[in-house]
């Protein structure tokens, strides 16, 4: 028998697709308690494990267990679980204005709403984050209002980026919050160059920044490792891994074949995988991240493992590339509920404060969804006037663009209405 | 007051700067202890420290998108791209990021940054070491292009382009780096030392972004030319005896629309002169803009002499780069026109 020497190219598939019966028993999940906890100086190469492993600290009865237990204040567990809350409420009552006409775009971070959140409240306020559009939980926890990520969604009179930003693209300097691109990765490096300016002001604040796994394959993301590992910028590197790239699973971006923490170890610096979905964890983690960077020992990766229980966006179907019922399997569960049962737990807690805390944040959505929609939504517009699409091009209006607005105008007056 | 070439007085610039403001820093591929392959950077590290002028890794996307953080904090970094034609891989980073930053935010943030990078042919680089790529760069809004053509306004420029709060991709013409060049390779190399514009003063002034400069009066044609292509027009201009007015653009985004206009207005005719690639050049803008503004004025069809739209083969460098013989041919035919 000739035995077959001819080459195989092997295409990375998902696990599961729609008609499957999802079953995570792959995934070796350590117990909670089970991960080491190093001092923050220690050196890059006694981490490795953190890099393979996975810290999480909430057990499946809500027990907090082991060293990475950050011990936190109730209030700021329930601070965290009302930002959580929000969030979702925030998420669920803007993808149903997209559904109703009034944005053409929106993106919830179901599921994945302990990563911006604990990460929010471990994080100072006036460090620099440069998230991507998944992390809207972050301003939440910053107590950055609702309202005015609303506005920015229906692009109304008080939309900060005046109409000309995609949807949740915002940009809030005074909450430490980069102005969000759509172009993925590119905020990686930028994260690291602002870290790098920190450093050399001698300032105490530092940045961070977040990227999805899918977007983790752009060459803006290994330059960002490689900035950072050079220069030992006080940056935390934050890698969603939710699972999914729209429809692609984490393996075409290169998660077949190790974890996407590891990817720090070739550069000599930490990387740390995390429960993404615990809340504990993910504030212990990235405390700890942080206190490195304070503490000039340089970066951190954080894969945060978690998953993308919503569609990517409101522009796809989710039941076309994989199984409908997949975050029901999800062993990592639900942040908010995993938060939840654990202030039960500890005695902080009680179902009947749980339904007024959710009676009291659905009444501020609504509240804050219905002023936000009176100030106009997509379509309703323009809220802005149209001339100000010249400005901030650059900080002084250059004759070509001042002839062009001039000629914008003279369109608009001729046909004697707002918009042409 | 004194004598400099084009690369002592960028490096003056950085050095006045570096002493003026504690928020410029410098950084690059080589620019460090080196001071830079083409010495631009030279002994400003020893001046200044590591931490104001630094080497990079050879990773322009990542050296771009870098200092857009540095400029989003408050700082004013200068960049060092080795040559530009390795520019490419940070397009997204001066596109996408640097150049729309101050728009997608409303003005929250902005990136202040200076992108410094030699262009141009002449030293035999071939096609990854001569390229001029200011094109792919003038179309996009939101970016200054700067190009000097003698050490005077190179350091004039460079000291606005690093105090302005925009991003700024300054290309420098390599071959002009040691003396002016008028595209007669045969001839033995000049310095700046004789040039009046090669006297330069050793402390801070600035040249205003925007403004081209009347490299020469005249009257019967307007050439419109920046960077290495000022000193080919002007030679060639002597050679056919032709009483042009060569206009040294010396900002290319946003151009110097009024000196345009007022020069072709009085001349009739105009050339337009540069070293890169013809189709979808910098050239047929400018041409555009002739035609708009100033046709009735036109006595002759607007022509342009570049580079072939070809990439830049090392052996033929003559043959491709748009000497005086193909300028000065290109004047007659406007004048007979």
């Amino acid at each position: 028998m000739k035995r077959d020497s001819s080459l195989r190219l092997h295409i990375p598939e998902a696990r599961f697709r729609p008609g499957d019966m999802p079953n995570f028993s792959y995934l070796q999940l350590p117990n909670a308690g089970e991960a080491e906890r190093p001092p923050i100086d220690a050196v890059a190469s006694s981490t490795r494990g953190l890099a393979y492993g996975l810290v999480r600290v909430l057990d499946d009865d809500g027990a907090a267990r082991g060293p990475w237990d950050p011990k936190l204040a109730p209030e700021v567990l329930v601070k965290g679980l009302r930002a959580m809350m929000l969030t979702r409420a925030f998420d669920e009552r803007m993808f149903r204005a997209q559904r109703q006409g009034k944005t053409p775009f929106y993106m919830k971070s179901t599921g994945e709403e302990a990563v911006g959140v604990a990460q929010g409240l471990a994080l100072e306020r006036d460090d620099m984050c440069f998230t991507s559009y998944r992390q809207q939980g972050l301003l939440v926890a910053r107590d950055w209002p609702i309202f005015d990520m609303m506005c920015q969604v229906y692009a109304n009179k008080l939309d900060r980026t005046k109409g000309r930003q995609l949807p949740v693209m915002y940009s809030a300097r005074e909450a430490g919050f980069f102005s969000l691109s759509g172009n993925l990765a590119t905020q990686f490096p930028q994260a690291v160059g602002w870290a790098m300016a920190s450093a050399y002001k001698r300032d105490t604040r530092i940045a961070a920044a977040w990227i999805g796994e899918g977007a983790s394959a752009e060459g803006d993301f290994h330059q960002a490792l490689v900035f950072a590992s050079v220069y030992r910028a006080p940056v935390i590197l934050n890698l969603v891994n939710n699972q999914w790239a729209i429809s692609s699973s984490q393996g075409v971006a290169g998660g077949e074949e190790t974890t996407f923490a590891s990817r720090a170890v070739g550069f000599g610096f930490p990387g740390v995988r995390v429960d993404g979905n615990d809340f504990l964890a993910v504030h212990a983690v990235t405390r700890w991240a942080a206190e490195r960077a304070r503490g000039n020992h340089g970066p951190t990766l954080i894969e945060l493992f978690t998953y993308r229980a919503a569609p990517h966006s409101t522009s796809d179907d989710p039941s076309r590339y994989r199984p409908g019922d997949e975050f029901q399997h999800w062993p990592l569960g639900d942040p908010i509920a995993r938060l939840k049962a654990h202030l039960i737990r500890i005695g902080e807690w009680d179902e009947e404060r749980h339904a007024a805390l959710g009676a009291e944040i659905e009444a501020q959505a609504d509240a804050d969804n219905r002023r936000a929609q009176a100030l106009g939504v997509h379509g309703g517009g323009p809220h802005h006037d149209a001339a100000t699409m010249f400005e901030d091009v650059y900080k002084e209006m250059p004759w070509n663009l001042r002839e062009q607005q001039a000629e914008l105008a003279r369109v608009l007056a001729s046909a004697g209405r707002s918009r042409p | 007051m004194s004598a400099m070439s084009m690369a002592q007085a960028l490096n003056s610039a950085m050095d006045v700067m570096l002493a003026r403001d504690p928020d410029v820093l410098i950084f690059g591929e080589d620019v460090g202890f080196f001071g830079g392959v083409f010495r631009i950077t030279d002994g400003l590290q020893q001046r200044y420290g590591e931490t104001r002028v630094f080497d990079a890794p050879i990773a322009e996307s990542g050296q771009i998108a870098v200092a857009i953080g540095m400029g989003a904090y408050g700082l004013r970094p200068v960049v060092e791209c080795q040559f530009a034609d390795y520019i490419y891989p940070a397009f997204d980073q001066l596109v996408s990021e640097a150049a729309r930053l101050r728009y997608r935010s409303a003005g929250e943030f902005n990136a202040p940054i200076t992108v410094r990078t030699p262009y141009g042919g002449g030293i035999f680089g071939g096609q990854t070491h001569s390229q001029s790529p200011e094109g792919l760069f003038t179309h996009v809004c939101g970016l200054k292009i700067v190009i000097p053509s003698n050490p005077y306004d190179a350091k004039g420029l460079l000291i606005s382009a690093i105090e302005d709060d925009d991003p700024v991709l300054f290309f420098e013409p390599k071959r002009l780096y040691a003396g002016p060049f008028d595209g007669h390779y045969e001839k033995p190399a000049e310095t700046w030392a004789k040039h009046p514009l090669g006297e330069v003063p050793a402390d801070y002034y600035a040249i205003p972004l925007g403004k081209a400069a009347v490299a020469r009066e005249g009257e019967a044609l307007t050439i419109l030319a920046y960077g290495t292509m000022v000193h080919v027009a002007l030679a060639a201009m002597n050679e056919t005896g032709v009483d042009a007015e060569i206009l040294d653009l010396r900002t290319l985004a946003p151009v110097d629309i009024e000196a345009i206009t007022a020069s072709v207005e009085k001349t009739g005719r105009c050339l337009i002169v540069h070293e890169a690639t013809r189709t979808g050049g910098f050239g047929a803008e400018l041409s555009a803009l002739v035609q708009e503004r100033c046709f009735h004025h036109l006595e002759a069809p607007i022509l342009r002499v570049t580079g072939w739209d070809t990439p830049y083969p090392r052996e033929f460098e003559w043959e491709y780069f748009p000497g005086p013989h193909r300028v000065a041919a290109a004047i007659a035919t406007i004048m007979a026109g």
